[in-house]
């Protein structure tokens, strides 16, 4: 499951970051495997997606999100 | 001593510069690149200091322009910028990620002090940090927790920065990624890895640092409240729009009164300098050319002044990321993102402003299409054009509840829209990415803007505009006033000869008048508009027209004096005889029917709508660009594009 495809407010645990020009930047932004993520809200077409990592809001595009692998919980 | 500034962006690190240096900043430019350099001094009893604002960056590792700066600077002890002191600037709500950058920082094995901001909202989230195990574990690292807002903690920051403790961190957090002058990983994967290493170790240290004290987390509630409202799809839009328009009614209605002002300013000067300076042509140089030159310039600061403070609020309350976030997916499909849409709609009071505002946009190509488009949008100085022509060809009629010229202004400001649209469309497929577009954006939390900082902005952005793109206004205003008021020889004298003198008192108005008509349209421009009548033709215009077209590429309002300088009546509408009612009589030679019909007038206001026809903005795209190559193909495309609108709209309504 990846990270465009959650319903909002459900907890994951982020599992890996498919690799593509953009990884160093959402790692950079605080998405690693082993953080655990949920998503808050959305745009008013679906995207971009916003991100609650520890309190803060990080806002992605879908096509984005989708390179992050997660597991509910 | 040279200090450098480090930090995430929304961490504060402009206010604690802004602190640190007060009014003594400079920007210029790092040589070869469009990113600003913002340096200052900090004066200090012992001596002062050259402190260098570097970009906003949340890594190392370079993903934009900007943050290449900090990377080349930090990694180059050979740069004229390599500094001897580094504050990294943190945001204490949010340590995880903003000690990434600092653990990185620190591995350079340079002189570096923590400034740990916005502990007031770390308190308000209930974060409560230990400064002191903080500093253990990073390897005796000087903290020091401050407040932009407030200047606490700033004197601490000021004495531990320049104090003669070498400071450099007592070891590693990570070995082998980075070295003083170096950095050692290439390899973008490993660099990834690091990266995430860094993230596990920092994250078990703040297991140890820092308590989570339990709180109502009601800041976080009413953060998440807003959001709701604010990004929500019917409401989020209607709060967006009603922004828009104070902000739009703002720039039209409140900055016409200080540019009445300045423009009456400078008449006045002129005309002083006229009536109390011996005739010549120095005196005709300094009043006709240099005074309404600087006057040019200096009309647009309380445009540009405005629209800044209303951009520094949006940016700085935190709505600027949230129209980021709603616009996004609607601006994609153009080549552009969330944030062209403030300089797209300011450009419809101004594209100086407009394009000044791009530098949001981190994209580089986005960036430049949002640049390359703006000028397309109905800007203020069309009005006057538009309200002339409108007034002149479109009857006074109503259909239904609507009156017709009303329709046909809104028409206008719709074309300079889809003009807009369908440039960025093409311009999407002809401009080469040097990045891949991407909208990956912290949404930072709300907040009251910081008063103290929107002074030296408004500051800043003023004197970018007065000093760089005003030197390029300034020189071509002095041309195009050589080329209005010479011609060959004595061609002009001539002309000016065979007009018969005044008899009685009464004439020696018109008899002026007259004077000015045959002037201008004997001086160089007035050749290049008979010259380009041949060109013009196919469009509905006239030499007339031509001469017009030219004078007003000083600005488009322009048009409308010329017109009634060329035309030999005052530029009063009130007065006997108006500039309409002589354009309405005005025939062609040839055919005898009149000049300025519904085919003509259409066909000029659409040529104004989509026409370069202003220095200004090609000035402040140079200023942005740094490259002739963009204001010269934006020149090129955008009269090719008034030129074939402006053939069909008359070949079709003839």
């Amino acid at each position: 499951m990846t990270l465009d495809s959650l319903k909002l407010n459900q907890q994951v645990t982020i599992q890996s970051i498919t690799e593509n020009g953009l990884t160093s930047k959402l790692t950079d932004m605080g998405l690693y495997p082993g953080k655990s993520v949920s998503v808050i809200f959305k745009a008013p077409f679906g995207d971009p997606i916003a991100v609650d990592i520890d309190g803060y809001t990080l806002s992605l595009r879908k096509e984005e999100a989708s390179l992050v692998e997660v597991q509910i919980g | 001593m040279k200090i450098s500034l480090v930090g995430n962006p929304n961490s504060g690190k402009t206010s604690i510069f802004n602190r640190l240096t007060g009014l003594n900043q400079k920007i210029g430019n790092f040589p070869g690149v469009t990113v600003d350099k913002k340096s200052g001094l900090l004066k200090t009893s012992k001596g002062s200091h050259h402190i260098l604002d570097l970009p906003g960056t949340y890594s190392l590792y370079a993903k934009t322009q900007d943050e290449q700066i900090v990377y080349d600077i930090l990694s180059d002890p050979t740069h004229a910028d390599y500094p001897d002191r580094i504050i990294v600037v943190a945001d204490a709500s949010n340590l995880e990620r903003n000690l990434l950058l600092f653990t990185q920082v620190m591995d350079l094995g340079l002189p570096v002090i923590l400034a740990l901001n916005m502990s007031d909202i770390a308190a308000k989230k209930g974060v409560v940090i230990d400064y002191e195990k903080l500093s253990e574990v990073l390897g005796g690292v000087k903290i020091v927790p401050v407040n932009a807002r407030t200047g606490q903690g700033m004197d601490q920051l000021i004495a531990e920065t320049v104090s003669e403790d070498s400071n450099i961190p007592g070891s590693s957090f990570i070995e082998g990624e980075f070295e003083k002058g170096h950095f050692l990983i290439t390899d973008p994967h490993r660099q990834k890895q690091l990266v995430e290493e860094r993230y596990r170790k920092i994250n078990n240290i703040l297991k140890f640092v820092v308590r989570q004290e339990p709180t109502k987390r009601s800041m976080l509630k009413r953060q998440r409240m807003a959001d709701k409202i604010i990004t929500h799809p019917l409401l989020g839009f209607v709060l967006f729009l009603g922004v828009l328009m104070v902000i739009f009614q703002a720039i039209y209605a409140w900055a016409e009164w200080p540019m009445d002002l300045i423009d009456t300013l400078f008449l006045s000067l002129s005309q002083w300098v006229i009536n109390n300076l011996p005739e010549g042509v120095l005196t005709s140089l300094i009043a006709e050319g240099i005074i309404p030159g600087l006057g040019g310039v200096l009309i647009f600061i309380p445009q540009i002044t405005l629209l800044f403070a209303f951009i520094f609020i949006l940016e700085e309350s935190g709505y600027m990321a949230r129209v980021v976030f709603i616009m996004d997916k609607i601006m994609r499909p153009f080549g552009l993102n969330g944030r062209s849409v403030v300089p797209l709609i300011s450009g419809v009071a101004c594209a100086i402003p407009a394009i000044m505002a791009t530098r949001t946009i981190e994209n580089w190509k986005e960036r430049l299409i949002t640049i390359m488009v703006t000028p397309l949008m109905s800007c203020s100085a069309r009005l006057p054009v538009y309200t002339l022509l409108i007034a002149l060809v479109i009857p006074n009629q109503t259909i239904g509840p609507f009156k017709l010229q009303g329709l046909a202004l809104l028409a206008m400001y719709l074309i300079g829209l889809l003009g807009a649209l369908l440039a960025a469309f093409v311009f999407k497929w002809i401009i080469k990415a040097k990045q891949k577009s991407f909208l990956v954006m912290e949404l930072p939390y709300y907040r009251m803007p910081r008063w103290n900082n929107l002074a030296i902005t408004l500051w800043e952005k003023v004197r970018l505009f007065v000093f760089d793109a005003g030197k390029v206004i300034f020189s071509i205003s002095i041309i195009l006033w050589v080329l209005a008021s010479y011609g060959p020889g004595d061609r002009i004298q001539q002309a000016v000869d065979k007009i018969p003198e005044p008899v009685t008192q009464e004439d020696v108005n018109a008899y002026e008048k007259k004077v000015a008509s045959v002037s201008l349209s004997n001086s160089y421009i007035g050749i290049l508009g008979h010259a380009m009548e041949p060109a013009i033709r196919p469009l509905g215009y006239n030499w007339q027209i031509g001469i017009a077209l030219i004078t007003s590429f000083a600005a488009r309002e322009v048009f409308v004096g010329s017109m009634a300088t060329i035309y030999s009546v005052g530029e009063n509408f009130e007065a006997d005889e108006t500039l309409i009612q002589r354009m309405r009589k005005e025939q062609n030679p040839e055919t005898g029917k009149p000049v300025y019909n519904l085919a003509s007038g259409l066909s000029l206001m659409v040529f104004y709508a989509f026409a370069m026809q202003c220095m200004s903005t090609l000035a402040v795209v140079l200023r942005e660009t740094k490259k002739w190559k963009w204001p010269l193909l934006q020149l090129i495309y955008m009269t090719a594009m008034a030129y074939l609108a402006a053939l069909i709209t008359y070949q079709i309504l003839k």
